[in-house]
Formats: C-alpha cells, structure tokens, sequence
C-alpha cells in the first residue's frame, strides 16, 4: 500500500482558503513548472552544479507541499539536504524515482483539476 | 467576507518560483492588500527604490541575489532599512532562520504559509510600520534631521535624564489683538509664515522646538544631541528669528498691514529633558528652573522694551562678538533671589 500522491485534506484546504478557479490556475502553473524543474535536476548533474541542484530540489519541495504531494515534497527535501553527495555519486536513479513519484502527482492532480 | 484584522498595505512579494508567487500574492489579496510581486532579489530591490512598499515578503532562495543579500542591502539603505520584512521560506536549518533575524527581518513564515498566521504577522507589521512612520513624520516636523536620526537610533523610550543645555521661549507681542482684529483665515496664514520663519531659524543652529501654543514657541538647544556652544547657538538663532521677523514686516507694510513684534527669553542650565506622555502620546521636553526661568525672561521682554533677553549663564557662553547690555537685577516671581539680565542686541552679531 503506497500512501495517495495528495493529501486530500491539504489540497482542500488550499480549495477553501483560495477559490477553486485559483486553484485550478495554481495546479496548470505547476504541471508546466515542474516538468522544467526535473530537467533542470538533470542537468545540474550532469554539469556537476551542486548549489543549483540544491535550489532546483528546495523549489519543488516547496510546490509538493503546497498541494499536499507529501512522499513528492519528502522525496525532493532528501535531494536538497544531500545534494553534494548526489551530485558527486552522480547517479540518476534519485531523479528518475523523482519523476516516477511525480508522474503520479500530476495524474492526481490533473483528476482533481476536473474534478 | 471575513473581517480584516488592520488596513490593507501595499505589499511586494519575492519569489524565484512561480506557484509560490501567485499562491502568496493570492492570498494577501484575499487579505484585502495591493500585493505587487518580483521573480528575484535584483528586480525587487529596484521596485522597493522606485515605488513605495509597506512590507516586503521575502524568499529566501532565489538566482541572481539571494533573500540574504536583499536582507544586507535593506539594512544599509537609509530609505528602506526601516521597512519591515517578513522571510517566507523553507529553509532547512535553524541556523539559516536565526540569520535571517540578524539580518533584520521582522519575522519568518515557513512554507507552505498558513493563511491565518500570515494574515496575523502581516497585521501586526503594518501597523508596526504605520507607527514608525508617523513619528518619523512628527520627527520630520518638530526636529532638525540630525535629532530625529538621533532619536530613531536611540529610540523613544520614556524617561529623563539630567542635560545641560539652553532654552528658548519666543511669542509675538500683542497677538491677540492683533488676532481679534483681522478675519481668522489671515490669523492662521500668518501664524503658518511665522512658525515657518521661525522653525528655519531655531533648526539652522541646531535647535529643536518642543512646544507650540498659539503664537508661542519652545525650544531647547543642546537636547536631545550634545551642542557644545548651545548658549550660542540659541542667542544666534534668536538674532536670526528677530532678523527674519523684519524682513517679514517689510513685506506686511507693502500689503498694507501692521508689523509684528516680538519676544524672546533665553536661560542656559541644568535641566531634565526627555519623553514625557503615556507610551501612546508623548512629546520631548525639558523641565526644571531654567525653563522657567526662560519663560520669565520672554514675559519680560514686555516690561524690559528689548527683544532679546538673557540670563547670565547665556552671556558668559558667549562669543565677544554679540553685544550684550546689562540691565541689572530683576526679581521674577518664584526666584528667592533677584536674576541678572542681559539684553542682546539684536542686530549685533
């Protein structure tokens, strides 16, 4: 049993205190931001960049909780803490469960959108 | 619509990710605020200089320049150090929150923002920066530039403490009659080309006025800032009011009306000066016998036939260069003994 890709209780939440159309608007704005920000996680490290890694992982945990993508947000704060040593390991595997993990989410989200 | 907590401000908000600004600006507009927003620290840093903001929210991770060196920036810009900044982020790490404080924020919201503390924090903020902006305007208004930096830096905490200085009481003879034989509207706009004329001369020598009661003023040379030559700088100030005043009276005579006279009393000592007042209204002041006394020596004026009077610790401060003509003792009511005064003439400088 995997925990939901969105904690229902947040994205409500966010619902109520917003406006559903807002939230709509929020939900498109990061389906086409966090697409780019997985690429940018590959190419900081490919390019060994470190400190963008870093950055690139803190904003996405950011996103994830805002919506309650909980196992998302906790996946991208691992990267951020210990982005040195994932930068210099330089396997892509971590981003690749990233993306698998996301995939997810945007599915969720997508269905939310409609609902 | 839920009631809101204070007056909306105008706000800015940073933020380098998209969803995190329009999630933020959304909600502070729900809050009833103008929220203008920036993608990094460079681009907000030049809208804070070019437009007027009451709050900043601030992110800290951000390309280009950071929220730590917007944070270092603000503090050392002398327009903008004062504006309050609340850090929302999702910093990992304590030690980068306590940096943030030290670096001047106000306060620091941990992302995603709770709606309800956001709108807390952010009330008590602006009504934070509302107070700092009508004393630093009172300070505009009553101080020379160099006290009212004095007193924002030192801060407004009431309570005296002993100074030596000088101070100054000045009125215009015959006030009332004069007001009660000219329509209101034309008492008022002398009074307003008076106190202008007058506040010029007392803060080009570094005093500041503490009291105004319809045509009279107080002012205090030497408090809140240390002026070595206070005695000095009040006789100077005086001649300059007394000057100013004649070059008033010649445009009155060009429009047909009566000239104006007037009074001033000065007395150098020990006094007690600070914030007097409930920590809602206060006001600087200074009290003890030589306020009193400098009240006296402007009353007497009247009885004197001179513009200028002054006590003998004002005329041993002195320069050689003012004239200064000794009238003898001078009982005033409520000093055991009789005052040596001296009258300054006005033009002698």
């Amino acid at each position: 049993m995997s925990a939901p890709a969105i904690d229902a209780a947040t994205f409500e939440a966010l619902k109520e205190t917003t406006g559903a159309e807002f939230v709509v608007e929020l939900v498109d704005t990061f389906l086409q931001e966090a697409p780019t920000m997985l690429e940018d996680l590959r190419r900081a490290l490919a390019a060994k960049d470190a400190e963008k890694f870093r950055r690139t992982a803190h904003s996405l945990k950011s996103n994830s909780n805002t919506f309650g993508a909980l196992t998302l947000g906790a996946m991208a704060r691992e990267l951020e803490l210990t982005s040195a040593a994932k930068v210099s390991e330089g396997s892509a595997a971590p981003v690749d469960a990233l993306a698998e993990e996301y995939s997810r989410v945007a599915a969720a989200l997508s269905a939310l959108r409609h609902a | 619509m839920r009631e809101l907590r204070s007056s909306p401000g105008r706000l800015l908000v940073v933020d380098d990710n998209k969803v995190n600004r329009l999630l933020l600006t959304r909600s502070l507009e729900l809050q009833g605020h103008s929220v203008a927003s920036a993608e990094n620290g460079r681009v907000a840093l030049e809208m804070l200089r070019r437009e007027g903001f009451d709050l900043l929210l601030l992110d800290m991770e951000m390309p280009e320049m950071d929220g730590f060196q917007v944070l270092e920036q603000l503090a050392g810009d002398r327009q903008l150090r004062d504006l309050p900044v609340i850090v929302t982020s999702s910093l990992e790490g304590v030690e980068n929150v306590v940096r943030c404080i030290e670096l001047g924020a106000e306060d620091y919201l941990s992302k995603p923002v709770n709606p309800g503390l956001l709108k807390a924090r952010i009330g008590t903020s602006l009504e934070k920066k509302r107070l700092r902006d009508q004393q630093k305007e009172l300070m505009r208004r009553f101080a020379t530039p160099e006290v009212a930096q004095d007193l924002q830096t030192s801060g407004f905490s009431l309570g005296g403490k002993l100074v030596r200085a000088s101070v100054m009481f000045s009125d215009i003879r015959g006030f009332t009659s004069l007001a009660e034989s000219q329509p209101p509207e034309e008492t008022i706009e002398l009074l307003n080309t008076y106190y202008e004329l007058m506040f010029d001369a007392i803060s080009g020598h570094g005093g500041v006025v503490t009291l105004m009661m319809g045509d009279g003023l107080m002012s205090v040379f030497g408090a809140p800032v240390p002026l070595v030559d206070h005695g000095e700088s009040a006789v100077r100030s005086a001649q300059e009011m007394v000057e100013l005043v004649d070059l008033f009276n010649v445009e009155r005579k060009a429009a047909g009306k009566p000239p104006i006279k007037i009074g001033i009393g000065i007395a150098s000592g020990e006094m007690v000066a600070g914030y007097t007042g409930t920590n809602k209204r206060a006001t600087y002041t200074c009290i003890g016998d030589t306020v009193n006394l400098a009240a006296r020596l402007e009353t007497h004026t009247k009885v004197a036939q001179r513009v200028i009077l002054i006590d003998e610790a004002t005329r041993s401060s002195l320069s050689e260069r003012i004239a200064v003509e000794p009238l003898g003792a001078v009982p005033f009511k409520g000093k055991s003994n009789a005052v040596e005064v001296f009258a300054v003439d006005p033009a002698q400088r």
